[in-house]
């Protein structure tokens, strides 16, 4: 199962035993099995606006404010990008708390282009406060990440994607995966099966987050060598995080290398995720090559 | 029956504004204002934490001076709460923010929020069999946005008997409505009234006329607005 289809059967079997949980959806994945079949039994809690993203978030925040916990989902350029206004005042304004559960990341739709490609998300979410942002690499850590959000009353956003790690990886903070003393690259999600293979025989620590917000500075600090060098492999907008490396290492003379989505052009191709990995840099060779470059 | 003008309400609107005439934007929504608060919301300063509670969600949060000036003539907060409004020291602002205002049900300013977040609101005391009213209260040049009406269409659709949108209409709307605001609710759907925004017994009437199974819109007409904008 990928994490999409893991997220709904589990939000399937979460609607049957929290009375709390609404499944807000805009059409996307609301005829799957899973949704089907909670619908049936709980009609008044799970719900489908039609193809209405700003009513999406405006109707979580309305829920929210009668004291349940409402779950929205769909694709991530009409989760956040689209209704960024809904999410700034409906929720964080209001002072109200949802899980938000996009599934495409930055462009598993890579033939459909543009338009449904959402490298941003995380970004425009770090532009508003108090966001728990989980990037899980394995359907498994999408499951033990939704589970741990839908108790409580806090912004989650869980960002679900078609790529995946071989393996799962569990575990509080940043987890350190390979030790070495020559600096430290942080893996986030689905880049830590090709980070490892990256940066196999140099001498680095690589850290591995499926949490990133909040972003675990006393793991990053705890994880350095002889040098304080970072590479961030995000696969989202390059330096997404870069601002919270330097917060951490603010007392620490450091260099920094940002991996993720190239802000600065406008990418019009189709193809698959892996043309879209050579372009922006994401792929093994890649990856390897910016790594070779920087820790020398 | 208590007039607005009984309360004290001009008074305690004087309170913000000084001698001056205050903006029209407040005083349109006065008469609506009241005659929610005084009999027809079942909300107090007691309740206001009751799940059970009636729900007024003031979305056009601009020119709330009428809004304040009726949750101090009703207890929420301190008549001389109003004197400082706006300033750094008050928690009243020029849009109201709900988790600092005793009583106010969303924070709001940005237009085009209020109604999603009344179909939400339903959609939740649905979820836990609660019956209670929720009113929302937008401006005819605040339809111009387009969140609106993805909630117009929502509401009618979940058959939202629970929900009543009141435009204040003083005919702000750059582009209008051909045909009445009243209309475009009614073809989604919708229970309608069009009143007189100054007539307390003729809003009483329209907002406590039973309109089972449909969402309710009433247009409550007052003087067109004045001034430039």
């Amino acid at each position: 199962m990928d994490m999409r289809t893991t997220f709904l059967s589990t939000m399937e079997e979460a609607l049957a035993v929290d009375p709390r949980l609404v499944l807000v959806l805009a059409d996307i994945s609301a005829g799957t099995g899973p949704v089907l079949a909670a619908q049936r039994r709980h009609p008044d809690r799970v719900l489908n606006v039609g193809i209405r993203e700003q009513a999406l978030i405006g109707v979580t925040g309305g829920l929210a404010l009668t004291g349940m916990r409402p779950v929205a989902h769909t694709f991530p350029p009409f989760l956040v990008e689209r209704p960024y206004e809904q999410i700034k005042l409906d929720l964080c304004h209001q002072g109200v708390g949802a899980v938000l559960v996009s599934s495409g990341a930055s462009y598993d739709m890579a033939a459909a282009g543009r338009t449904h490609h959402s490298a941003a998300d995380v970004a425009l979410l770090d532009t508003v406060p108090g966001w728990t942002v989980h990037v899980p690499g394995h359907p498994e850590e999408a499951r033990r990440l939704l589970l741990e959000s839908l108790p409580g009353d806090g912004r989650v956003y869980l960002r679900l994607s078609s790529q995946a790690n071989a393996r799962a990886h569990l575990g509080a903070g940043f987890l350190t995966l390979r030790q070495g003393t020559r600096g430290v690259v942080l893996a986030v999600g689905p880049m830590l099966d090709r980070v490892l293979a990256a940066t196999e025989g140099l001498d680095v620590t690589v850290l591995y987050a499926a949490t990133i917000r909040p972003f675990d500075a006393a793991g990053l600090r705890a994880a350095l060598g002889e040098v304080a060098d970072v590479m961030l492999v995000e696969p989202y907008q390059a330096g997404t995080s870069a601002h919270h490396v330097g917060e951490a290492l603010a007392d620490v003379p450091h260099r920094l290398r940002s991996l993720g989505t190239q802000r600065d052009v406008e990418v019009r191709q189709y193809g698959e995720v892996t043309d879209h990995d050579f372009v922006h840099g994401l792929d093994v060779a890649g990856i390897t090559a910016a790594a070779r470059a920087f820790f020398r | 029956m208590m007039t607005s003008t009984d309360a004290g309400l001009p008074a305690l609107i004087a309170r913000m504004t000084g001698d001056e005439k205050h903006a029209a934007a407040s005083e349109s929504t006065l008469d609506v204002l009241w005659v929610l608060y005084d009999r027809v919301l079942d909300v107090t300063p007691d309740t206001v934490h009751d799940p059970r509670r009636d729900r007024f969600l003031l979305s056009k949060g601009h020119g709330p001076m009428a809004y304040y000036a009726v949750l101090a003539a009703k207890g929420f907060i301190a008549p001389e709460e109003l004197d400082d409004w706006a300033s750094v020291r008050s928690r009243l602002g020029q849009h109201p923010d709900r988790n600092r205002v005793p009583g106010v049900e969303i924070s709001s300013g940005s237009l085009g929020h209020g109604l999603p977040l009344a179909v939400g609101t339903v959609y939740g005391l649905r979820a836990q069999g609660i019956g209670s009213k929720v009113f929302v209260l937008v401006g005819d040049a605040e339809l111009d946005e387009g969140s609106n009406h993805e909630a117009i269409v929502l509401a009618a659709r979940e058959s939202m008997g629970q929900l009543t949108a009141v435009v204040i209409d003083n005919r702000s709307a750059t582009r209008g409505w051909p045909g009445g605001i009243a209309q475009r609710f009614a073809i989604e759907g919708w229970a309608t009234a069009t009143v007189d925004g100054r007539d307390h017994e003729a809003l009483y009437e329209a907002f406590t006329t039973p309109h089972p199974r449909r969402p309710l819109c009433v247009v409550a007409v007052v003087e067109p607005k004045s001034g430039q904008r």
